[in-house]
C-alpha cells in the first residue's frame, strides 16, 4: 500500500517536472510570438524581410532585418570554415591515429575549450586576435566579423570533434576490418569508409555547432561591432541579431515602445533560424542514416 | 598581516577623528535637498553632493537624473530645490513656473565639450568644417556618404567607418542639434554605443574611423586618438579651425561643440539654510570638481559673477518673506 502510494507520488512529481520544461518552452515561444505580432502590426513584414537598412532607434526608422541577418551568417560561416575542418581532422586523428595514452590526455583538454566562458573568448578576439590580424591585413577595422568568427570557430571546434569522434568510434568494427582486409590504408579507411559511415553523427555535430554559432552573443557583441551594415565584407564593423538584442535590452530604450519590440522581432527571427537548422539536421540525419547489422 | 591590522586600526582612528571634527564644526545644519534634472549634469551635481555630505553629514542630498525636461516639470511644481539642466529653460517651462509662483535663478556651472576624433594613423584629416560634419551625420547621408573622398575630393577613396553615442545619450542629442540642426536627427548606420569606451576602442583600432564623444573620454585616451579641430565658418568665433581644450571651451571659440551646463535654483527653497549652504558650496567647489568628472570649469571670475547673482537673488527673496 505504502509502496504503491510512493510510486504514484513519484510518478506525479516526474510528470510535473517534465511538463514544467514544456510549459517554459511554450511560454517563451508565446511571449516571442505575441510581442513580434505587436511589432508586425506597425511594421510591414515585407519591409522587415527586404529592406537593407536597420535603424529602428533613429528618427529615420528603417526596419530591414537583412543587415543583422547577413552579419549573423557571416560570423557563423567564418566560424564553420574554421571549426568543421579542424574538428573533423581532430576527430579522425583522435579515433584512428592517436595512441590511447595521448588521446586520454588531449581529449579532456579539447573539451576544456568548450567550457571557457564566452566573455573570455570575446576578450581574446578583441585584444589578441584582432591586433594580430591587423598586423598583416591593412585597413582592417578594430571591430570586424573575421576575428570573432575565427574565435567562435575555435570555441565550437570541440563540439564537432568530440561528437564526431564518438560517431566514428561507434562505426562497427567489421567495417573497419573489412576495409583493412581489402588492403586500404589507414587514411583511405578513415576518409572513404569511416567518415561516410559516421556521417549522420558528424552532420548532427555540425548542425549543433551551427545553432551554437548563430545564437552566440558575447563574442560578437564584444568584437564584431555594433553597426548594422548590409555587407559580406569580413573586415568592417557589423552587428549581429544577438548583439542588437543585447544593445537594446541594456540601453535606455523605453519598454512597450516600437523600438523595444524590435528585439522580439529579432528574437523570433533568431529562433526561426535555429529551429530550421535543427530540423534540417534531423532531416539530413534520417535521410543518410545507415543501419548496420553486426 | 599584523601590519595590515595595525594600519587599518590607524585608519579607523583617523577616520573617527576627522568625522568627529566635522561634526563639532557643522552639525548644526540638518534637512534634505532634492535635485533632479539632466543626466549630463548629474555627475557634477553628484560630485558636489558627495563633498557636501562630508562637510554636512546631517543634510541628505539626493540627486536624480530624469532629464532636463522631466526635471523642470518637478521643479515648476516646487517639488525639487535645484534642477540640473544641459540647456536653458524653455518658454513653456518658465510659464509653468510662474503659474505655481516659482521664481528661479539660472547659474552656469561648467561646460560640456565634445570632440571629433580619428585614428592616429589617419594622415589626411587636418580639420573639419561644421558643414562637412553635417554632410557626414545628417539622416540623408545614410547609405550614401560612405567614403572619405565624398567629403573632400582630395581625401582617399576608402570607406569611412563612423562611431558615435547611442540614441539614449545626452551627447547624441547635443551633437545632432549642434551639427545637423535638429536634436536626435542623425543617420543610423554607424557604430552606436552608450558605452564611450567601445567608441574609444573602435576609433583607436580602425584606420578609417571617425567618431565623436565627450571631451572627457578624449582627455583620458589622448595617446590612442587624434582629435580633429573644428571650423564653424564663423569668423566671430575665431578664424579657421579650433582645437578643443579648456581655454577654447571657456572663451566659446570652440563652437558649436561645447555647451554650458546650468543649475536652476528654486525661490521657494531659499528659506532653508541647507539649500543656501549647498548652492554656495556648489559655486565654491565647481572649479575643482568639474574637471574631475570630465567637464570644463568656468574661469574663476565667472564663478565670482555667479556668486554675486546668487547673493542678489537670495536677498531679493529672503527680504520679501
Amino acid at each position: 500500500m505504502n509502496r504503491k502510494r510512493t510510486e504514484i507520488m513519484v510518478g506525479w512529481l516526474l510528470k510535473i517536472s517534465a511538463s514544467l520544461t514544456v510549459l517554459v518552452t511554450i511560454s517563451i515561444i508565446w511571449i516571442l510570438l505575441y510581442e513580434a505580432i505587436m511589432f508586425f502590426r506597425q511594421v510591414s513584414i515585407v519591409e522587415f524581410l527586404t529592406s537593407t537598412e536597420w535603424t529602428p532607434l533613429f528618427t529615420n526608422k528603417k526596419f530591414g532585418i537583412l543587415p543583422l541577418l547577413t552579419a549573423t551568417f557571416l560570423t557563423s560561416i567564418i566560424a564553420l570554415v574554421v571549426a568543421v575542418p579542424m574538428g573533423l581532422i581532430t576527430a579522425v586523428y583522435l579515433s584512428e591515429y592517436a595512441n590511447p595514452t595521448f588521446r586520454s590526455v588531449i581529449k579532456p583538454i579539447l573539451e576544456l575549450l568548450a567550457s571557457i566562458p564566452t566573455v573570455v573568448y570575446g576578450f581574446f578576439a578583441l585584444t589578441v586576435v584582432t591586433p594580430f590580424l591587423q598586423s598583416f591585413i591593412p585597413g582592417m577595422a578594430g571591430f570586424n566579423a573575421l576575428s570573432p568568427g575565427i574565435v567562435m570557430g575555435i570555441m565550437i571546434m570541440p563540439l564537432i570533434s568530440s561528437l564526431s569522434e564518438d560517431a566514428i568510434n561507434s562505426v562497427p568494427r567489421s567495417l573497419r576490418h573489412a576495409s583493412y582486409a581489402l588492403g586500404a590504408t589507414r587514411f583511405q579507411t578513415s576518409i572513404r569508409v569511416l567518415l561516410p559511415a559516421a556521417s549522420s553523427g558528424i552532420i548532427a555535430s555540425i548542425i549543433l555547432a551551427i545553432s551554437r554559432a548563430i545564437g552566440e552573443t558575447m563574442i560578437v557583441a564584444m568584437a564584431a561591432g555594433q553597426q548594422p551594415r548590409f555587407t559580406f565584407n569580413p573586415l568592417v564593423p557589423i552587428e549581429t541579431l544577438s548583439t542588437y538584442i543585447v544593445q537594446v535590452s541594456m540601453g535606455d530604450v523605453p519598454r512597450n515602445s516600437l523600438e523595444y519590440s524590435t528585439i522580439f522581432a529579432c528574437g523570433i527571427t533568431l529562433f526561426v533560424f535555429t529551429f530550421l537548422t535543427n530540423n534540417l539536421g534531423i532531416w539530413i540525419k534520417n535521410r543518410y542514416y545507415r543501419k548496420y547489422e553486426i | 598581516m599584523k601590519i595590515i591590522v595595525k594600519l587599518s586600526m590607524l585608519l579607523m582612528v583617523v577616520l573617527l577623528a576627522t568625522s568627529c571634527g566635522n561634526k563639532s564644526k557643522q552639525n548644526t545644519l540638518k534637512g534634505q535637498i532634492l535635485i533632479d534634472g539632466s543626466s549630463t549634469v548629474f555627475p557634477l551635481s553628484e560630485a558636489v553632493a558627495e563633498e557636501f555630505r562630508h562637510t554636512y553629514p546631517q543634510v541628505k542630498v539626493s540627486v536624480g537624473e530624469s532629464g532636463t525636461g522631466g526635471g523642470f516639470k518637478k521643479f515648476s511644481r516646487a517639488e525639487t530645490d535645484i534642477n540640473d539642466a544641459s540647456r536653458a529653460i524653455r518658454e513653456e517651462e518658465i510659464a509653468a513656473c510662474k503659474e505655481n509662483g516659482v521664481d528661479f535663478l539660472e547659474l552656469e556651472v561648467a561646460y560640456d565639450g565634445m570632440v571629433v576624433v580619428v585614428n592616429p594613423r589617419n594622415t589626411w584629416v587636418k580639420d573639419l568644417k561644421v558643414s562637412e560634419l553635417k554632410k557626414i551625420w545628417a539622416p540623408e547621408a545614410q547609405g550614401k556618404i560612405m567614403k572619405w573622398n565624398q567629403i573632400r575630393p582630395e581625401w582617399p577613396d576608402k570607406e569611412i567607418h563612423l562611431y558615435g553615442p547611442g540614441t539614449a545619450s545626452g551627447t547624441f542629442d547635443y551633437f545632432t542639434e549642434a551639427i545637423v540642426g535638429k536634436a536626435k536627427s542623425s543617420r543610423g548606420d554607424y557604430t552606436a554605443s552608450e558605452d564611450d569606451n567601445v567608441l574609444v576602442q573602435g576609433v583607436a583600432s580602425d584606420e578609417l574611423a571617425l567618431g565623436y564623444f565627450g571631451l572627457a573620454y578624449y582627455e583620458n585616451n589622448k595617446d590612442k586618438l587624434k582629435v580633429v579641430p573644428i571650423d564653424d565658418e564663423n569668423p566671430a568665433n575665431g578664424e579657421g579651425a579650433t582645437y578643443p581644450d579648456a581655454k577654447t571651451v571657456q572663451n566659446k571659440t570652440y563652437a558649436p561643440l561645447s555647451r554650458p551646463l546650468f543649475i536652476y535654483i528654486n525661490s521657494k527653497s531659499l528659506v532653508r539654510p541647507e539649500v543656501q549652504a549647498f548652492v554656495e558650496f556648489y559655486l565654491d567647489n565647481c572649479i575643482a570638481l568639474a574637471p574631475q568628472v570630465g567637464y570644463v570649469s568656468l574661469d574663476s571670475t565667472a564663478y565670482k559673477i555667479a556668486k554675486d547673482q546668487w547673493n542678489e537673488f537670495l536677498q531679493k527673496h529672503t527680504q520679501k518673506q
